[in-house]
């Protein structure tokens, strides 16, 4: 792997399963009633957010103290970046505290790309303006794989058993370890022109052999879309009964007055997808979303609360995946191929 | 190739060093395809070439042994930021000039977006004299088409024209006069006084937030797109509305395929329509975006390689008829941000002519007599100037730029004359090199260092 996660593009399809196998591994942690590891005790990881986004920057804090590195969060409000500090120098104060990872959220496009090139540590691009978010790709990678394949796979719910109702929170996650979700078909539905998450997974999705379509009003997407390694498609109801998974993106509040649509009702008539959509999909068909839902706009509440939903499950897994990430790219201590000794350091929980 | 005499020292700035003799010796003088280059003499006296023939005798003339270089009459340029007044921190006329004369350029038209807009007969004199001072080059001022750059009304462009600074080149460049009705009565304002005004062609709705060319790159790097229609649309219009009015457009930095095709309707048509293009235009794709280093940032954007070929092509048919530098100093923190954040604009005078040798004279689109053409004869005929871009004849103001073609292709550094770094072809290789620059006989550049 790289020394930087930047790009869905950085990753070849074996950097991906090795993530992907990785988080299968530490979501084993999560059963155990102590989840910490020691792997980067020592280590510092700088959550540097210059947009709220409190389950992204929450997500990877526990990632990253489950793997008991000090963890610091910078935050552009009420720091010196709001007294206009460059992005530079903030990264060279971060140098100088020595900060080993860098996990950066900023609203310009290519800030991570700029911020590893002024800094020694590893750069966690945890979204970048209109450009990528590759941790949520690969989490939401990592669902689908544990959802639908290996184990029952793909043509049917399988062994998931909703969380709290006492199951493993998996089908059968082992038997999915060094499967790449190919020939699944995964429709992403919405605003891929401004979506980081849309970008992320076009490109991480591909790579794992799925065949993505992208389906919005053509407004929504980008005038070169047609270079993506993707299909697209106007139709949301045409694309619904071949789909093994559907992932609806998240209308921005300043795209409903910019014209791209002419009203919200009606992008959420042609794209929504409510209760009567939602029953068009195959039966093993799962609903995904990134997060924060708009909830009656482009996705109903029914659907969002529905078994299909893998939204809560999302979340668990984006942490899980966050650590995979971190301990691949700070490198770690050895990584145990079989179990983690759970009980090795207890003294270092909390 | 150096200055060989030994008197060839002293400040050629000083009135000694003016009524110095030159005799540029060996000199090759393009061909203008009627006659071949040939090789000669030129002996510059009193600010003039005063012979043009071999084997002239040097008594009391300072000799330049000019084997193998090439003679052009000294660069113009349309489309030069000074930055001054208002932003010395990124270049000033002196820095700026000196630029130019290391590039080979004896004129420089300094663009009006500055800081305050040169927008007045004051502010604009003030530039002029400016340039006088500082003596590396000819600063003809460029006034603003509106007050302000605000687009909303006319700048007096009759008191600008009227002035010491002689303004004929109106432009709002950085923004365009995107008001129709604006557009032309300024067009028509300006014929009173054979005036041009220079269109920074840019549909400001069709490019709110645009950062790079609408395509395969800004859809991967997750940039607003700046789609060709916002440049092509209001080119077509303003060809639309000189026809109309029967005034002089210009059209700044060209920078797609499409604004060619229509440009070259217009022209097929006899309207008075002229157009120029950047070096980075000739040379650079938006695909150098892809590690958002803003240095590539510039606006226009960089486009495709199919806007470039048609780019070069045009040049060369004459279809557009010059290269501009659009030279655009920024400090160094304007450009060291998040690409968004950046400014737009690259550096130019320094890199203009090697960039043309490599993308149209290497390539075979244009010869020696052509560079001359469309880097100094036509945009000093487009910018109503006097004693530029004349052909290096008997009589003519000793306005000249020695190459050397043949210098191996070296890197680019971005250290310069220019107070800014922000040239994208930093590290590039580019063949050539500019060995002197004579301003009316002067020497600006000699052994390619400032004289």
């Amino acid at each position: 792997m790289k020394r930087h996660l930047i790009s869905a593009a950085d990753l070849s399809r074996a950097d991906a399963l090795l993530i992907l196998d990785t988080a299968e591994e530490l979501a084993s942690l999560a059963d155990r009633p102590i989840k910490k590891l020691p792997t980067l005790r020592g280590r510092t990881v700088v959550n540097l957010f210059y947009e709220d986004s409190t389950r992204t920057r929450i997500s990877f804090e526990a990632a990253a103290k489950r793997l008991s590195a000090d963890v610091i969060n910078f935050s552009a409000k009420g720091s010196s970046v709001a007294k206009g500090e460059s992005l530079k120098d903030t990264a060279l104060t971060l140098e100088a505290m020595g900060a080993d990872a860098v996990v950066i959220r900023h609203g310009a496009s290519g800030a991570a790309h700029r911020l590893a090139g002024w800094v020694r540590g590893s750069v966690l691009n945890a979204g970048d303006g209109t450009h990528e978010h590759p941790t949520q790709a690969l989490l939401d990678a990592f669902t689908i794989r544990r959802r639908l394949v290996g184990g029952s796979g793909k043509g049917g719910l399988g062994g998931w058993v909703p969380p709290g109702a006492g199951g493993s929170g998996g089908s059968s996650p082992r038997a999915s370890r060094g499967a790449g979700l190919d020939g699944l078909r995964v429709t992403i539905v919405g605003d891929v022109l401004h979506s980081r998450v849309a970008r992320s997974n076009v490109l991480l999705l591909s790579t794992l052999g799925a065949e993505v379509t992208l389906a919005a009003p053509p407004t929504l997407l980008p005038h070169a879309v047609g270079s993506w390694p993707c299909a697209v498609s106007y139709d949301l109801d045409s694309e619904l009964p071949k789909s093994d998974v559907v992932m609806m993106l998240r209308v921005q509040q300043e795209r409903m007055t910019a014209a791209y649509f002419p009203s919200i009702r009606e992008y959420s008539r042609r794209y929504g997808l409510d209760a009567a959509r939602m029953a068009r999909l195959p039966e093993h068909a799962i609903v995904m979303h990134p997060g924060p839902m708009n909830r009656g706009v482009e996705i109903a509440a029914e659907v969002a609360d529905s078994v299909r939903s893998t939204i809560v499950e999302q979340v668990a897994n984006g942490v899980t995946t966050r650590m995979a990430v971190l301990y691949l790219l700070l490198g770690g201590t050895e990584f145990p191929a079989t179990e983690f000794p759970a009980t090795e350091f207890p003294a270092v929980t909390r | 190739m150096t200055a060989g005499h030994p008197e060839a020292t002293g400040n050629p700035g000083t009135a000694a060093a003016n009524q110095a003799r030159w005799l540029v010796r060996g000199v090759t003088v393009p061909g203008d395809g009627e006659h071949g280059s040939r090789v000669t003499d030129m002996l510059l006296s009193g600010g003039s070439i005063t012979a043009v023939e071999t084997g002239l005798n040097h008594s009391g003339a300072r000799v330049l042994d000019a084997e193998g270089l090439i003679a052009l009459p000294g660069l113009v340029d349309l489309h030069t930021h000074l930055r001054e007044p208002g932003r010395e921190d990124a270049e000033t006329v002196e820095t700026g000039t000196a630029a130019a004369a290391l590039g080979g350029y004896t004129a420089v038209h300094a663009m009006a977006n500055t800081d305050p807009v040169a927008d007045t007969a004051g502010v604009v004199e003030q530039v002029w004299r400016l340039g006088r001072t500082a003596g590396h080059c000819d600063v003809q001022p460029v006034g603003a088409v509106t007050s302000g750059l605000a687009g909303t009304r006319l700048a007096e462009l009759g008191t600008m024209a009227d002035s010491a600074a002689r303004v004929r080149v109106f432009s709002d460049d950085g923004r365009c006069v995107s008001d129709p009705l604006l557009m032309r009565r300024a067009l028509e304002y300006v014929k009173a006084f054979d005036g041009v005004i220079a269109q920074h062609a840019q549909d400001p709705r069709l490019t709110e937030g645009a950062q790079l060319n609408e395509g395969e790159m800004s859809a991967r790097l997750g940039l607003a797109g700046w789609p060709a229609v916002a440049e092509e649309a209001i080119i077509a219009r303003d060809c639309l509305l000189a026809a109309h009015v029967g005034s002089a457009l210009h059209i700044c930095h060209v920078s797609t395929a499409g604004s060619v095709e229509i440009i070259r309707w217009a022209k097929s048509k006899g309207w008075p329509v002229t157009a120029e293009v950047t070096p980075h235009h000739l040379l650079l794709t938006d695909e150098f975006a892809v590690g958002y280093d803003p240095v590539f940032k510039v606006n226009p954007p960089l486009r495709t390689e199919a806007d470039i070929a048609e780019l070069r092509r045009a040049l060369a048919d004459g279809t557009i008829d010059c290269v501009a530098t659009d030279h655009a100093p920024h400090p160094v923190e304007a450009k060291e941000t998040e690409w968004a954040e950046a400014a737009f604009g690259m550096t130019g005078l320094e890199t203009a002519l090697r960039v043309v040798h490599q993308a149209m004279v290497d390539t075979g689109l244009l010869d020696w007599a052509g560079v001359a053409d469309r880097m100094s004869v036509r945009p000093a005929r487009i910018g109503r100037l006097t004693g530029q871009g004349t052909p290096l004849a008997v009589g003519a103001p000793a306005n000249l730029t020695l190459y050397d073609p043949a210098a191996p292709a070296e890197a680019v550094v971005s250290a310069g004359a220019s107070k800014s770094r922000n040239t994208p072809f930093a590290g590039m290789e580019l063949p050539g090199r500019v060995v002197a620059t004579f301003l009316r006989g002067v020497p600006t550049v000699l052994d390619g260092k400032l004289a």
